[in-house]
């Protein structure tokens, strides 16, 4: 088990900065999680960190020794790739104790050591059998059991559970954590699923034109989103946004939309005059049928456009005077669609980001 | 009756485009099998019989074998060809899927430059390379020689492309997972490598052998010494200045066609894959 330290790294594909200055503490024991669109430059850094690309300038350091120039086999680490990467000529067994092979180690340790992670991954019955002749998910767990079977200080995935069905993906994702919390190597895993990215992360690294936008805890990157772009990425259905000049007259706040609207606000004295976009959440949007007569809120009526239910919890997309709203309900209010009803938020709901720079500032 | 109406059936189904296709490729079938069955059956006759041209030989016999076997330096010449052919198969298959690999799975300085050398090759007719070859052969010393005889098939442009080709289909992942796991480069390639592309190593393997099984122009040109001579050379040395012993060229004709069949037998599955992975001809 190591710490991973990368600092000021840069990668370039020829004039494309690919990763730009990317500094990053990973402990030891931690499960961070690289997130971010395609492109953002997460499974880049995943790579510079396996060794199999080259940084463009930088220090990369896994257990306060610098790698930068170390080939991938002596850095001490085991990689789960997209695509599994299993050897479509050779068993399970042999797969799995493929990596320990080449250490050169006596030949019961081998097998003592294969045993032991098909054992972990529930992989016993299927040792004899061929990548082919397996589903996605055992090939998932074939692949994992490769990983661990080298007991290295650090595991590197690169989105692994993305070629499997949702359901099987939950089910990995539950079986992967476990995993973690029985080894507990450090591990730096890239998805663009922020489902992912929240279920499994200590901490979440989220990416974005190679640069880092945030890192935090689930909590924090969605409770307190440091970027227009954070709180867009983290959460489903995402944030609602509205652009506008945050104004006052008579007393009373308001956020004067680019249309010309208002959303009536209550004391923001600090921001009179900026132009922001305000974003809240759908789940923090509290669906009334009828108007609230308290005046802590914030209220905003809108249109049923769209109901998607859920089962346990209903999406609904409605139209409004400051353009279409997202809010979901979990109660077992009747909607319909074409009624009128009023969302109301609370202030300390509301997020506040810099029309231009799109950087929090409330 | 109800035979009748099945029959009826039947024929209804006949396409006229296929009765001409089979027709034509039957006569196909029938324009390359007959020199094969007068090769055969001229291998069976007398001197005097030999242009006679009647497929069952009158008096048949096996003197004509005895001959080859027992007077001739046949066997002796078919020993040549296998150790030639064999030794240039090995060197292909290892120097040409080393080299593919390396082009396909490598990024190196003058790695184009390296890859169109290799290609430019295969532009070169074998025909204008003889004399360069013979001119080397003379000052090393190679004339009369095995290495003599196999060194120019060690390794072909040819090879090497196709092997590239199909590494390149190999996805970078299992090159890349093999390395983290801690293996050498060598091993990757022995490893993970070279048990992916069978199919177009076999292939390699069984038209690179029947090259120089039936190669005459270079062993011919490169061998004084009858003892050296390889199967196709030694046919034609049965090829007198006045005179031909025809049966005698024929029953080695078949001694020699042998070895090949027997690989188009065995091996009839890999060759179809092979010229289908290759696009060649057969």
């Amino acid at each position: 088990m190591a710490e991973v330290l990368l600092e000021n790294i840069n990668k370039n594909f020829g004039k494309i900065k690919a990763v730009d200055d990317f500094c990053l503490h990973v402990m030891d024991k931690e499960f961070i999680v690289f997130v971010g669109p395609s492109g953002c430059g997460k499974s880049t850094t995943l790579r510079m960190i396996a060794g199999l690309e080259e940084i463009s300038s930088g220090n990369i350091s896994i257990d306060q020794h610098i790698v930068n120039n170390t080939h991938p086999k002596n850095r001490d680490i085991a990689m789960v790739f997209q695509n599994y990467a299993l050897y479509p000529h050779l068993s399970v067994r042999e797969n799995i104790s493929f990596g320990i092979r080449a250490q050169k180690l006596p030949k019961n340790e081998i097998t003592s050591r294969t045993m032991e992670a098909a054992k972990i991954l529930g992989l016993d019955e299927l040792l004899d059998r061929r990548p082919g002749e397996l589903s996605g998910g055992q090939k998932q767990r074939v692949a994992m059991g490769r990983a661990i079977v080298r007991k290295p200080k650090v595991f590197l995935f690169d989105e692994p559970l993305s070629n499997l069905d949702a359901k099987l993906r939950h089910k990995m994702r539950v079986e992967m954590k476990k995993l973690h919390q029985q080894v507990q190597t450090t591990t730096i895993y890239v998805t663009h699923d922020q489902v992912e990215a929240m279920t499994l992360a200590d901490r979440i690294v989220i990416m974005k034109d190679g640069k880092i936008e945030q890192v935090g805890s689930p909590d924090e990157v969605y409770h307190k989103p440091n970027s227009q772009f954070v709180a867009s990425f983290i959460g489903s259905p995402a944030m609602n946004f509205f652009s506008g000049t945050l104004e006052v007259l008579d007393n009373m706040h308001f956020l004067r939309c680019d249309g010309g609207e208002t959303i009536d606000l209550v004391d923001w004295p600090d921001l009179i005059g900026s132009k922001l976009t305000m974003g809240i959440r759908p789940e923090h949007m509290e669906l009334k049928t009828e108007k609230s007569s308290k005046a802590v809120t914030t209220v905003l009526d809108a249109k049923v456009a769209v109901l998607e239910p859920m089962g346990h919890e209903v999406i609904v997309t409605c139209d409004s005077n400051i353009g279409e709203v997202i809010g979901k309900y979990t109660d077992n209010t009747k909607l319909k669609v074409g009624q009128t009803i009023h969302f109301e938020f609370k202030k300390e709901n509301i997020h506040f980001f810099d029309e231009n720079s799109g950087k929090r500032v409330s | 009756m109800i035979d009748q109406a099945s029959r009826i059936a039947y024929l209804e189904k006949i396409q006229p485009g296929k009765i001409i296709i089979w027709t034509l490729l039957f006569l196909g079938g029938v324009v390359m099998i007959t020199p094969l069955a007068f090769m055969i059956s001229t291998s069976f006759k007398t001197g005097t019989e030999v242009f006679n041209l009647g497929i069952i030989p009158e008096n048949p016999t096996l003197k004509n074998y005895i001959f080859i076997l027992n007077e001739s330096k046949f066997l002796r010449w078919m020993l040549n060809s296998l150790w030639v052919a064999t030794f240039s198969t090995v060197s292909v298959v290892f120097f040409d899927s080393l080299v593919g690999y390396t082009l396909a799975k490598f990024t190196f300085r003058g790695q184009t430059i390296v890859f169109v050398a290799i290609l430019s090759t295969l532009m070169i007719p074998t025909e204008m390379l003889i004399i360069p070859w013979y001119m080397m052969s003379r000052e090393f010393g190679w004339i009369d020689t095995y290495w003599g005889i196999a060194f120019p098939g060690l390794m072909t442009g040819f090879g090497t492309f196709l092997m590239r080709q199909f590494f390149m289909g190999l996805p970078d992942e299992l090159i890349e997972a093999a390395r983290i796991d801690g293996w050498s480069e060598f091993a990757i390639w022995s490893k993970i490598a070279m048990p992916l592309v069978v199919p177009a190593l076999s292939a390699l393997a069984i038209f690179h052998f029947l090259g120089n099984w039936t190669a005459f122009i270079w062993p011919l040109i490169v061998t004084n010494d009858p003892d050296l001579y390889t199967i196709p050379v030694g046919l034609a040395s049965f090829n007198g200045e006045f005179e031909t012993d025809w049966e005698i060229v024929m029953t080695a004709s078949c001694l020699a066609t042998l070895p090949t069949l027997l690989v188009f037998l065995l091996l009839q599955k890999f060759i179809i894959r092979g010229v289908m992975l290759a696009g060649l001809k057969g």
